[in-house]
């Protein structure tokens, strides 16, 4: 299988090689998953009695999801040092930053796991309105892409990574890359689920 | 780079179960989807058998409505039409024409060693043989399998059982689908060999692109839809559901205010598409068979190319036209129909060039050019029966009759699937390094057309007479029906003639399996560059020395030259 070319070379005609071409269609796939349901929450929107949305919305903690937003927006910047300190072959450097965007990920975990279980506590859950429903599935969905990518993170943050450096250090970068550009993408549809489920 | 395989040593599972080779891959495609073809074919059966004959006990399979005494209940009945629609298009056609098909084909017409990502390969098929297994599965569940349509259409499809599996499995199929377009994509765009530039690749590949394009952004939506309506389910939400909502005589206790027409935008955002995933790699095998048999360039190369790709980029805003009856609106009603009037000049474009290809060609009638042939004619009536769908002053009368099911099945059965089999019979020799028997092959052919047309056309007849589908005793209770019902006896014995139609071909493959290998690379004398590869073609390489692109794909007859094809390879 060592023969497929253009897993780290680029291509000269098409100037991409094979991963960053393939994430960025996987990118473009899930634009259209969280394009679905956006519409549907806009659709949804339209059809719900006048307030309705807004009546529920105002439940929601704010000061948490400023703070998530912040979590999140630090993990995209510290995801990308680490793509830059490998770079620059520094590979403490590398385990640091991503061991920090690895807290930042975990930190909004536990501040959704809070924010999930105060709803519950108070007896509100995905049945008991159409705005509380498509919150827990939007946020939910995103959580779980949240989860997917802290896997590949530590995965590459342990030992994995660390024998992918000695044998193969350009091919970690890319790998490396290539996460980053998915771990951006997820941190994007945060910054659009904010406002819309939080301020609007 | 070496051409010999690399001979560390592979046991069974590793060379024929976990293997990321592309060619293992698209035979465990091929076999499954085969499988899963017949038994889809097998549930229609079923269903002929109790629209012909209602109220009576069903021969053989009466055991599974053992508690009715064999006689078939309605739920049955709408079980196995939810489960045909459901394994026919998501089990057996797309994985058949995109899994096995371009699987195997892709990298080696553009002369690549393996797709771009093998181990996402195999992932995506077993993605796709999980989502199958938990379909099946569904049959033997207390609730049974879903009965609520392939389309699962809201309200009915949250409060009837079975559709939870079925939710469950179609995230499967769909995480198979996006893996696997994904890996085409790629593929064609990064690993073609030197010299194939984009207008040399052969058009099955083309079509091969522009479907997984389809794939990756029609199918996403369709995965939003079915958490929304797992969330439905299992959750409690209301997102489908109305308020104010009566079921079986009770009031419906849940929040309210959703919108059953949400899930039909979001279904039919895919499934427009989808009915272009299941015709264009049909398109694609049509022409690369048509142009090695007529030994003369396919006509209007690039013309088909643009047509097909502006037929992609038109499939994702006609998907309305399905939902002219639902009371969306006059504006959005023409807005549609325009579109939909719109795709249907890129289908004649192909299907013209595809006849006018056949023009001053000397025609070899073997048994994958008579499939391919009859593809033509057969698509065209079910494209052009169509066209009355398309505009919503006709669809309203037209809309759940059976013309509608004569007329997509006239689109995939005859259309697509004759076209797959043309491929098989085409690409057996590459795949095997044995030909299929052409005897076998045309007595596969002549019967299957005939009864394919003795099954779908009366449904035109009976449809424009107003008959209703998914009516489990084909309608006897309407006045309207009574002097077109006859019709259904014929339907169900031509059912029943085109599956003993398909003997043959099974036969035909297992006997030329148990026969001796020829290896023969270029049985057709065809030009691609997959018939420089050896048959079969080596594992995890493909090809035993450089690939350099020269020529065009279609360069047969070139004058001046003393053989009347040039492959691809050959300078």
């Amino acid at each position: 299988m060592s023969s497929i070319p253009y897993i780290l070379e680029e291509r000269p005609d098409t100037g991409l090689n094979n991963s960053r071409l393939g994430i960025w269609i996987f990118i473009a796939s899930e634009v259209m998953l969280f394009g679905g349901l956006f519409s549907a929450y806009v659709f949804l929107r339209f059809a719900a009695p006048e307030g309705e949305f807004d009546y529920w919305g105002s439940k929601l903690s704010v000061p948490m999801a400023t703070f998530n937003t912040l979590m999140l927006i630090t993990s995209s910047v510290t995801m990308i040092m680490s793509w830059a300190s490998l770079k620059m072959k520094q590979f403490d450097k590398y385990k640091l930053y991503l061991g920090l965007t690895i807290l930042c990920g975990m930190a909004f975990l536990a501040v959704k796991y809070f924010e999930y279980t105060g709803k519950f506590s108070h007896g509100i859950y995905p049945a008991s309105s159409t705005f509380m429903g498509i919150y827990f599935t939007l946020t939910g969905l995103h959580v779980l892409h949240i989860i997917g990518g802290l896997f590949v993170l530590i995965y590459f943050w342990g030992p994995a990574g660390s024998r992918m450096w000695k044998e193969n250090p350009d091919l970690l970068a890319n790998r490396i890359e290539v996460t980053g550009l998915y771990w951006h993408f997820v941190d994007l549809v945060w910054i659009f689920l904010f406002p819309i489920l939080y301020l609007l | 780079m070496s051409y010999k395989s690399e001979h560390h040593e592979e046991n069974f599972f590793q060379k024929y179960v976990w293997s990321v080779d592309h060619k293992v891959i698209g035979i465990q495609y091929g076999v499954t989807s085969l499988l899963f073809l017949l038994f889809g074919f097998f549930l229609m059966m079923v269903m002929r058998y109790q629209l012909a004959y209602p109220e009576t006990p069903i021969p053989i399979v009466g055991w599974f409505f053992s508690e009715s005494n064999g006689i078939m209940l309605p739920e049955n009945y709408n079980t196995l039409g939810a489960m045909h629609g459901t394994i026919m298009i998501f089990l057996g056609v797309v994985p058949l024409a995109v899994g096995a098909f371009g699987n195997y084909l892709v990298p080696l017409q553009i002369g690549a060693p393996d797709m771009a990502f093998p181990k996402l390969n195999a992932a995506s098929y077993w993605s796709y043989f999980v989502g199958g297994v938990i379909m099946l599965a569904s049959f033997f569940t207390p609730e049974g399998a879903a009965r609520s349509g392939w389309t699962s259409y809201p309200p009915l499809s949250i409060f009837e059982s079975g559709q939870t599996m079925w939710l469950c499995g179609m995230i499967f199929l769909i995480t198979s689908s996006l893996l696997g377009s994904m890996n085409i994509i790629v593929t064609i765009v990064q690993l073609r060999a030197p010299g194939l530039t984009w207008f040399k690749l052969p058009f099955f590949i083309w079509a091969q692109l522009v479907t997984s394009f389809l794939l990756v952004l029609a199918f996403p939506p369709l995965e939003a839809a079915s958490v929304l309506q797992l969330m439905d389910r299992v959750a409690g939400t209301s997102f489908f559901l109305p308020s104010g909502l009566v079921y079986a005589g009770s009031a419906v206790e849940a929040y309210g205010s959703g919108s059953p027409l949400l899930w039909q935008h979001l279904f039919w955002f895919l499934a427009h598409p989808e009915v272009y995933v299941l015709i264009l790699p049909a398109i694609g095998i049509v022409g690369e068979i048509i142009a090695n048999n007529t030994r003369k360039p396919l006509w209007g190369y690039k013309s088909m190319i643009y047509a097909i790709s502006f037929l992609g980029f038109m499939s994702f805003i006609v998907w309305a036209h399905h939902m002219f009856l639902t009371g969306m609106g006059q504006t959005m009603s023409a807005f549609f129909q325009l579109t939909t009037m719109i795709i249907s000049i890129p289908s004649v474009v192909v299907l013209t060039a595809f006849f006018l290809s056949l023009w001053g060609g000397s025609i070899r009638f073997n048994t994958p050019m008579l499939f391919a042939l009859a593809f033509l004619p057969m698509f065209g009536i079910g494209g052009l029966t169509g066209l009355p769908l398309g505009v919503a002053a006709s669809d309203i009368f037209l809309h759940d009759t059976y013309y509608v099911i004569g007329h997509f099945h006239y689109v995939v059965a005859p259309g697509t699937l004759f076209a797959l089999f043309a491929g098989i019979y085409y690409w057996f020799p590459k795949v095997t390094g044995r030909k299929l028997s052409e005897g076998l092959g045309k007595l596969h052919f002549y019967p299957s057309l005939l009864f394919m047309n003795g099954v779908f056309m009366p449904m035109f007849i009976q449809g424009l007479s107003g008959l209703s589908r998914r009516m489990y005793d084909g309608g006897t209770q309407y006045a309207h029906a009574s002097d077109i019902l006859h019709w259904n006896e014929f339907m169900t014995i031509s059912a029943f003639c085109l599956g003993a139609a398909q003997i043959p071909f099974i036969l035909n493959i297992f006997i030329t399996l148990a026969s001796k290998k020829t290896g023969e690379r270029n049985p057709w004398n065809s030009t691609t560059i997959e018939w420089s590869a050896p048959s079969p073609p080596l594992p995890h390489v493909n090809f035993d020395k450089d690939v350099e692109v020269f020529r065009g794909p279609y360069e047969y007859s070139v004058p001046g030259e003393d053989k009347d094809f040039c492959p691809q390879t050959e300078k």
